[in-house]
């Protein structure tokens, strides 16, 4: 316990006297027993986001355009999702906790496979993550938090590096909880992500055969330390928020035409951070 | 309640309660509450040997045509339905026809006899749980705690044949109670999970749970039978906790399996009949199954009494 204490104070010094002050602001619904419904612990978050502030700091040492534009209340984060492991919302995370003012915790709404593996069950709920069940998301909208999406799921972060940055299909569920909960969708690019991992192929039967969403073939894994991700230089776009009205409930073909729209903007933030990008690690 | 407010339904809250299962341990709770305000009928094939004086012990199978003259006695008023079968190690025939053939005739009776108010004790389990599962289950939710475990399949069907009744008989008052995991004296799984001396989790899995302490149960059951209440109610008690600090409340030591071996393990117990637990049971302690009960603290009226730690170090009192 003692080394971990030591490690915790490490990496908090690590982090800057201002992950603390910022701790204490962020808004957290705790029940008498001190968790949350959805199982959220704050000793466990603390570790978490301290966790994540080292990646986002130090690791990928993180660029955040666009910060002021994230407004208060609720809202809902939709990005473009890469690289293989999730760390593109880790990253988002922290940089709403960190770079946003006041500080958000985000809540990221996971694929249910989660739930199945031992460890990660746990550890995700502890953290905040949710189930990604619209029953889930509207619940936590009507208490005004910060939800992070991925219309993309499981397509998205498996993409192969010949696809990179390319955005592929994005869901429409997200879409018809904005309407419903009338809540603003704001726009987030990742870039930097996509270099993490260099996928060359998905090995998609196996990964069926195992119960996966997708198993990629990386290379680098044969390198030494070639598990951690490559330190590439992240660089993340909060965009203007964007409102939507309309019926919930209608045709599909109504509600691509408003996916289409976010989808078009976080694809041409992409194009553009891209395009400001001088080189992938620096 | 007071008779004059109410002059069309004049026994209306106050007139003679059928109670099922009366001499299980919650039975005998809710039957002490109930005999205080009103007129008691128990009826259960088991011996009642600590029964309040004026209640009427009716010891009879639900099954048998007996059960007819305990409504043809008249000016039956509710039935309370308790008395349904959790014994996993009862053969499925007998539990099915228990169940479900004893309810159907508990309802054709009550149909017949124009009871004007019906409830049943169903249970959260019948919703399952699963890695899907919103973490808050409401009352429209699909009932598929069957899909993986076949002995909660009865629990399913007389929670779907009470929804029916409620459906062909819109004048009486159909209430269906789904209560999350109910802690106390009595003796079922989830009790007698907790009461392990070494309580043994997955590893790597720490749901959230909600338990209920069996007098609160009481209470709704109470405010179940208020006049103009019907409908389905997710029954939660105080704020929801993960499974480890569950037992961390009551001091007893967890040893965490994996999963991989604690199934084949408990099939093999339960094969050689060491343990009381069904190998799908485990499930319960792998994934979430948790309510939504606005529309209990709403709509019925249901205020919890006991805290989380009174309803967990319940299960080791005297009852």
């Amino acid at each position: 316990m003692a080394v971990d204490r030591a490690v915790g104070r490490a990496l908090m010094a690590s982090l800057g006297p201002d992950f603390e002050e910022r701790l204490a602001k962020v808004p957290l619904h705790l029940g008498p027993s001190g968790v949350d419904p959805f199982g959220l612990d704050p000793e466990w978050t603390k570790f978490a986001l301290a966790g994540a502030a080292f990646l986002h700091r130090r690791y990928f040492r993180s660029e955040v355009f666009g910060a002021e534009n994230v407004p208060e209340g609720r809202l809902l984060l939709i990005a473009n999702h890469s690289g293989q492991l999730p760390l593109d919302g880790a990253i988002i995370g922290a940089a709403m906790f960190m770079d946003v003012n006041p500080p958000r915790f985000v809540r990221a709404m996971v694929e249910k496979w989660t739930q199945t593996i031992p460890f990660v069950s746990t550890l995700f709920p502890r953290v905040g993550q949710v189930i990604g069940v619209p029953e889930n998301a509207r619940r936590l909208l009507s208490r005004n938090e910060a939800l992070l999406v991925f219309p993309e799921g499981a397509r998205g972060i498996s993409k192969t590096f010949d696809h990179r940055y390319q955005l592929t299909d994005f869901g429409l569920g997200f879409m018809r909880l904005a309407i419903e909960t009338n809540t603003p969708i704001v726009p987030v690019a990742v870039i930097g992500a996509e270099e993490q991992y260099v996928s060359i192929a998905n090995l998609g039967g196996i990964a069926r055969a195992l119960g996966m969403p997708s198993l990629p073939l990386l290379p680098q894994l044969a390198l030494p330390f070639g598990a951690l991700p490559l330190p590439t230089r992240y660089r993340i776009y909060f965009g203007a928020p964007m409102r939507f009205e309309g019926d919930p409930d209608d045709d599909d073909a109504v509600m691509e035409e408003k996916v289409w729209l976010v989808r078009a903007t976080v694809q041409s933030m992409v194009n553009r951070g891209l395009k400001e990008r001088k080189h992938v690690f620096w | 309640m007071s008779r004059a407010k109410k002059p069309k339904a004049p026994a209306h809250g106050t007139g003679k309660v059928v109670v099922t299962g009366v001499c299980g341990r919650l039975g005998k709770r809710v039957t002490r509450v109930l005999h205080r305000t009103r007129p008691v009928v128990g009826v259960d094939r088991r011996p009642f040997p600590d029964r309040p004086k004026d209640v009427q012990h009716e010891a009879i199978d639900v099954r048998r045509k007996k059960l007819k003259d305990v409504f043809r006695a008249g000016d039956v008023e509710a039935v309370v339905h308790l008395g349904i079968m959790h014994d996993p190690r009862a053969s499925s025939t007998e539990h099915h026809s228990w169940n479900v053939e004893g309810f159907g005739k508990l309802l054709e009776y009550a149909a017949q006899f124009h009871v004007p108010k019906v409830v049943v004790l169903s249970s959260a389990n019948v919703y399952g749980p699963q890695a899907q599962n919103p973490q808050f289950l409401t009352e429209e939710s699909p009932l598929l705690g069957g899909a993986r475990f076949s002995e909660i399949r009865d629990l399913v069907e007389v929670d779907m044949l009470a929804q029916s009744f409620f459906w062909k008989h819109p004048t009486v008052e159909t209430v269906i109670l789904r209560p999350v995991h109910i802690l106390g004296t009595v003796r079922n799984a989830a009790s007698n999970f907790l009461r392990l001396p070494t309580i043994p989790t997955l590893l790597g899995y720490d749901p959230m749970v909600q338990v209920l302490h069996e007098s609160d149960v009481v209470h709704a059951i109470e405010c179940a039978l208020r006049p103009g209440i019907r409908g389905i109610f997710n029954v939660a008690g105080p704020e929801p906790l993960p499974l480890s600090r569950i037992i961390k409340i009551l001091g007893r030591r967890r040893v965490p399996v994996p999963y991989s071996l604690a199934k084949p393990m408990l099939q093999r117990l339960w094969s050689l009949r060491l343990t009381s637990f069904p190998p799908p049971e485990l499930d319960h302690i792998r994934y979430v199954c948790m309510v939504d009960d606005a529309r209990a603290r709403t709509v019925l009226g249901f205020t919890h009494a006991k805290g989380i730690e009174e309803a967990v170090l319940s299960i080791d009192g005297e009852g």
